[in-house]
């Protein structure tokens, strides 16, 4: 019975060698992450209006940045973050004309350092990039969900009816800051990052809701 | 210009016929993508390329013959599909261009540091862009396998992941936003999974690469450099670190992915 005993201590202390190489050689996974925050750091320089400030993360970009999904607990901070930096329109002026939501839509443009301007003005909304809208542009991309029908499909007939309320403040959040409902959304946060001004969200809330858009039709 | 003319005629005749026959967008654009294998401008650069390799030039008018890409030195064939990779001379893990540019620098004696502050398509900057264009072609058919032996080739994977999954900028975009699932498209372009071997061909393994849409050979540095610039992120430095990284992620990613390059791109 002893001659095992000792063999179990022999091999527990040929483990605790190999891991004391291990810790010393071998970087860890945490290493790595600040390696890499040192590389990025050290890899870009300013160009036209993009400025190497853009490089900062703010904490759902930062949780967002990995093969895996942030906990649960942090999920939700970024959620309940994202929902209280929503500014809603004023006067509770929702929409706009859904022409002016279509060139939008279509204008992929804005705040690339081949962009003289940062302004709202200069930028365009990129919907068509990612998702289909009305049925006439088969150039679209397939990132984001479908988006043909978007009212329709949510029984909004009449943009003043209350039951459409819960549809039309969820949208415009969505466009504000689609970070509301799902913490790592790939859809830029087009006001919260200041990319859209109201006017324009609200043009592109028409080009989704209004009965009369083509979306609808 | 004429190129780009002829190139979008080519494209729109293409979907004309495409939707004629009743055939999808898509099938439309890979039969377009075809016709434009026949004859791709990239040949034009190969040569350039292969006489840059060949000529005395540079303060020392020395040749770029005795140019260790990583298989030995003069060792051409097959250099492209094992890069980026570890060099002992310069203790770094080290890209096409950014190995050509020490070659340069130590037997030509060309100041590399000017060379990665020059704009893409100018001086020797587009010398460094035909030479990777011919060297690339050497390994046409050839399939990726990059080294990973070495502690700073595994840190560079590492490094190049992070890099890749990295959200920043006005629109939160990272490289995994648009090449981080299957199948998906922006616009009508087909977007190569990059987490993984994305096929024969496909992302890494096509580029350098002639676009017809700006009539301009692309390098994989320039290719990051716009996905940085769509990213809406600042303007990653030639060379730099990050860019290196995300080769050595890409390429190691693409192993066993047989190599088109140079190909021929929207």
């Amino acid at each position: 019975m002893k001659k095992p005993i000792r063999i179990v201590i022999a091999a527990g202390a040929v483990v605790a060698i190999i891991a004391g190489c291990a810790t010393q050689q071998a970087p860890s996974s945490q290493d790595f992450d600040r390696e890499a925050q040192a590389v990025m750091k050290a890899s870009f320089r300013d160009q036209g209006i993009a400025k190497v400030d853009r490089l900062d993360q703010d904490l759902g970009q930062a949780a967002c940045s990995s093969n895996k999904p942030p906990s649960d607990a942090v999920a939700e901070r970024i959620m309940v973050e994202a929902r209280a930096s929503v500014k809603w329109p004023a006067g509770g002026q929702y929409f706009g004309d859904w022409r002016e939501g279509e060139k939008l839509a279509q204008d992929g443009r804005g705040m690339t350092w081949t962009d003289s301007s940062a302004a709202t003005s200069a930028n365009g909304g990129s919907c068509y990039n990612c998702h289909q809208i009305s049925k006439a542009e088969i150039s679209f991309g397939t990132i984001g969900p479908s988006l043909y029908n978007y009212g329709k499909n949510r029984g909004v007939t009449d943009l003043g009816a209350p039951a459409a309320q819960g549809v039309i403040e969820y949208t415009w959040m969505k466009i504000y800051n689609g970070k509301t409902s799902n913490a790592c959304s790939n859809m830029p946060r087009f006001g919260h990052a200041g990319v859209l001004d109201q006017k324009q969200m609200t043009d592109l809330m028409a080009l989704l809701l209004d009965p009369k858009s083509p979306v609808n039709q | 210009m004429k190129t780009f003319v002829v190139g979008m005629a080519a494209m729109l005749g293409a979907l004309g016929i495409a939707r004629a026959q009743g055939k999808s967008v898509v099938e439309g654009i890979a039969e377009y993508r075809k016709m434009l294998e026949d004859g791709n401008p990239a040949d034009l650069f190969e040569a350039k390329g292969e006489s840059l390799w060949k000529t005395p030039r540079g303060p020392k008018n020395a040749t770029l013959e005795q140019c260790d890409l990583g298989k030995g030195q003069g060792v051409v064939k097959g250099a492209f599909v094992e890069l980026p990779r570890y060099f002992a001379d310069t203790k770094k893990v080290q890209d096409l261009e950014t190995r050509l540019v020490t070659c340069m620098e130590t037997l030509q004696g060309f100041n590399g540091a000017d060379i990665a502050k020059t704009p893409f398509g100018r001086g020797e900057q587009a010398n460094v862009t035909a030479l990777a264009t011919w060297i690339a072609a050497e390994s046409r058919g050839m399939r990726f396998s990059l080294p990973q032996g070495r502690v700073e080739e595994k840190k560079s994977y590492e490094i190049g992941k992070r890099v890749f999954f990295y959200r920043a900028g006005p629109y939160d975009f990272s490289c995994a936003t648009c090449h981080g699932q299957d199948g998906k498209r922006i616009r009508l372009q087909d977007l190569p999974m990059l987490t993984k071997n994305p096929g024969d061909g496909i992302g890494f393994a096509a580029w350098p690469a002639y676009r017809v849409s700006n009539g301009e050979m692309w390098s994989m540095q320039l290719r990051l450099n716009d996905c940085f610039r769509q990213q809406r992120l600042p303007y990653p430095n030639f060379g730099s670190e990050a860019t290196i990284a995300l080769g050595t992620y890409m390429g190691v990613n693409a192993k066993g992915a047989e190599s088109i390059a140079p190909s021929i791109r929207r």
